[in-house]
Order: structure tokens, then sequence, then C-alpha cells
């Protein structure tokens, strides 16, 4: 459900790139999108394909996604570990005092035209 | 075939959002409104909890509420017949959550001349409402009874960016294994700093203390 509102976000930076650059057709959108950020790039795509081809300047623009690893550091041992494994705790030393370093990003990397 | 050629862009889509959110809320400093963020899922007692709450501050305080419905005006009207206040719809039009934008769209049909409070409840999603901020001054959620105590472990964010979370449907904890004191527990451990408040909306029982925190944090923002 969300996926929608993401896509019409991206839309309209992508809008206003393209008008600043003078582009008349933007052929790809690259997005950077982290594993824990809640987006489903299937749905994205999905709500992109329906979204964009109403838009002159993005009509058969492809959406690629990059998926970001999301990573975890430890506050009490300073391990970094994969957050999708091993969710809050630290699998080295147990702690819950735990912060994400990345992998929540939703953003538009480049555009090809 | 025409080379391609590719711009650079490297801009998160949240960006845009988090300046139109500070400047609303600078905005709303100037005209001394106070915003409230009410979120919660859906059914667990936000248009009921904001009936009682309007009750226990419209003597003290200026209010008006912003209902963001997917698609209905059910509660704008439910809260205008039951309290009086001013209400008003916003269209999400299908969106899941608001943004600022939305929200000050919103603010451009309500009257803010002498108001001190206008609380907006938020779309019913635990998920994205809390990735955009709306401007407003606070936030708080509030989670019912049937939904479990462990839903600040299921969805960290929301409760982490909380300032206050109410625990509704205090009336029905005899037939649920719902246990308050873990929820307290997991809700600190997401955000050390929120409040926890047990109310039954039906009844009215436990309001009076929301209603106190939010009287006092609209005095705080006016003196600020
Ligand atoms: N038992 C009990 N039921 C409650 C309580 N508070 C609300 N309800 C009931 O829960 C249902 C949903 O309440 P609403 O206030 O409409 O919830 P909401 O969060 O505004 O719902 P949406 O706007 O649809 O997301 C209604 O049938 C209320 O009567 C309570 O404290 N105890
Ligand atoms: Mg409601
Ligand atoms: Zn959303
Ligand atoms: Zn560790």
């Amino acid at each position: 459900m969300h996926e929608l509102g993401i896509v019409f976000y991206i839309i309209r930076d992508v809008k206003k790139v393209a008008e600043e650059n003078h582009v008349p057709l933007v052929k790809t959108v690259v997005m950077n999108i982290g594993e824990v950020s809640t987006v489903v790039p299937e749905y994205l795509t999905d709500c992109w394909r329906w979204a964009a081809d109403k838009e002159e300047v993005l009509k058969g623009c492809e959406l690629r996604c990059n998926i970001l690893k999301a990573v975890t550091t430890c506050n009490a041992c300073g391990a970094e570990y994969a957050t999708v494994e091993h969710g809050k705790i630290c699998p080295l030393c147990g702690s819950e005092d735990t912060v994400l370093k990345c992998g929540n990003e939703v953003e538009i990397k480049e555009i090809e035209v | 075939m025409d080379p391609v050629k590719v711009i650079e862009i490297k801009k998160s889509i949240f960006e845009d959002n988090e300046v139109d959110a500070d400047n609303l809320r600078k905005e709303l400093k100037a005209k001394g409104v106070f915003l409230l963020n009410l979120m919660s899922s859906p059914g667990s007692g936000k248009t009921t909890t904001l009936i009682q709450t309007i009750r226990l501050l419209k003597e003290k305080l200026r209010i008006a509420v912003m209902e963001a419905d997917i698609d209905s005006n059910v509660d704008a009207v439910k809260i205008k017949e039951a309290t009086g206040i001013p209400s008003i719809q916003l269209h999400t039009g299908g969106m899941c959550h608001l943004d600022a934008e939305m929200t000050r769209q919103g603010l451009d049909n309500v009257d803010l001349e002498g108001l001190d409070l206008v609380i907006l409840e938020n779309v019913g999603n635990l998920v994205c409402p809390a990735e955009f901020d709306t401007g407003s001054c606070k936030n708080a959620m509030i989670l019912s009874v049937p939904e479990g105590h462990d839903k600040p472990l299921k969805y960290p964010l929301m409760f982490s960016i909380c300032d206050v979370v109410v625990i509704n449907k205090m009336d029905v904890l005899p037939y649920f294994d719902f246990d308050l004191d873990k929820c307290k527990e997991y809700v600190h451990m997401r955000n050390p700093k929120a409040q926890v408040i047990p109310i039954c909306a039906k009844s009215g029982e436990g309001v009076e203390n929301f209603a106190g925190w939010l009287l006092q944090e609209v005095k705080n923002w006016k003196n600020q």
C-alpha cells in the first residue's frame, strides 16, 4: 500500500530534475532501497509502471532497484553485523543496545536519459 | 541507439518532507498553535479518545480537529456532533500516510486565528506514518489491549518517535493476555522518554491523564 505513495514522491523529484536538465524523456530511474526500509521492490516497480506511464516524460521509463544491505552496530562491543539475519540482538555479545547503521534508505540514485 | 546519459541525483525521498515539516512547525510556533499528531492501527480508539479528551479540554483551550480518513467523513462528523468543535476531513487520495505538505493543505482549511490546539487523526497504520514528519509539535499513539503488548517490538520506529503511548481499552484486559508491565518495558526499550498512559476511552477512565499531559504541552509550546 505504501509503495504507491513512494512512487508519487519519486515522480515528483524525477520530473523536477528532468525539467532542470531539459530532458524530454527519462529512460531509467535507479533507486537505492535499504533491506529494512519497509519498501518492497516488486510492489514499487508495479506501482511505478501504473503511475509513470501517466506522465509524458516518464512513458515506458524503467525503475531499477539496487538493494542495500542493512548493518547494525552494537554499542556494547562495537561489532557490526547483518541486521536481517540477527535483528536487534548482537550475535557476538548478546547485547540489545544496538543501532541501525544503514539499511533504511529510500533514495533516488540516478536517472538515465 | 542514442548514447545514454546518466544524471546523478542521490537524494532521499524523505528529504523534502523534513524541510517542509520544520517550516510548518516554525509557522505554527509563530501563530501560537500547537499541532498534535495522533497515530494508531485502525480501530484502536483514536476518535473515541479524542471525543473524551476534547470534552475535558474545550473550556480551557480552543481546539480544532483534522481527520485523515482514506475515503469517508464518518469520524469528522462524529467529532463535530459529539463535541461541537470544528472538525474537517482531510482527503488523502488513497495515501497510506500524511506528509507535511498534506498536513499544510489541511490546515489551510482551518481558521487558525485564535486557536490553541489542532489535533490530527492520522491514517490508521503503524508503519509509514512514523516515517513522515507531519510538522506536528508532538506525536502521540494509541495501542489498544487486543493488539497485544509486543507491538513495540514489531513496530519499533513508531514507538521511538512518540512522546506518549496511550494504552486504550483497559476495560477488556481480563479477556486478553495483555501484560501492561511488559508493554511498558518494551516501549521504554525503544524510547526511554515516552510516557505510557493506560485509559479506557469508552468510560473515560484515565483520559484525564492524557488530557493533562496535552494541556501542559500546549502551555509549554506557547511559553517556549
Ligand atoms: N471496549 C472498548 N471499546 C472501545 C474503547 N475505545 C474505543 N472502543 C471501540 O473501538 C471501536 C473503534 O473505535 P474508534 O474510536 O472509532 O477507533 P479509531 O482508531 O478512531 O478507528 P479508525 O479511525 O477506523 O482507525 C469502536 O467500536 C469503539 O466503540 C474502549 O476503551 N473499550
Ligand atoms: Mg477514527
Ligand atoms: Zn505510507
Ligand atoms: Zn555486541
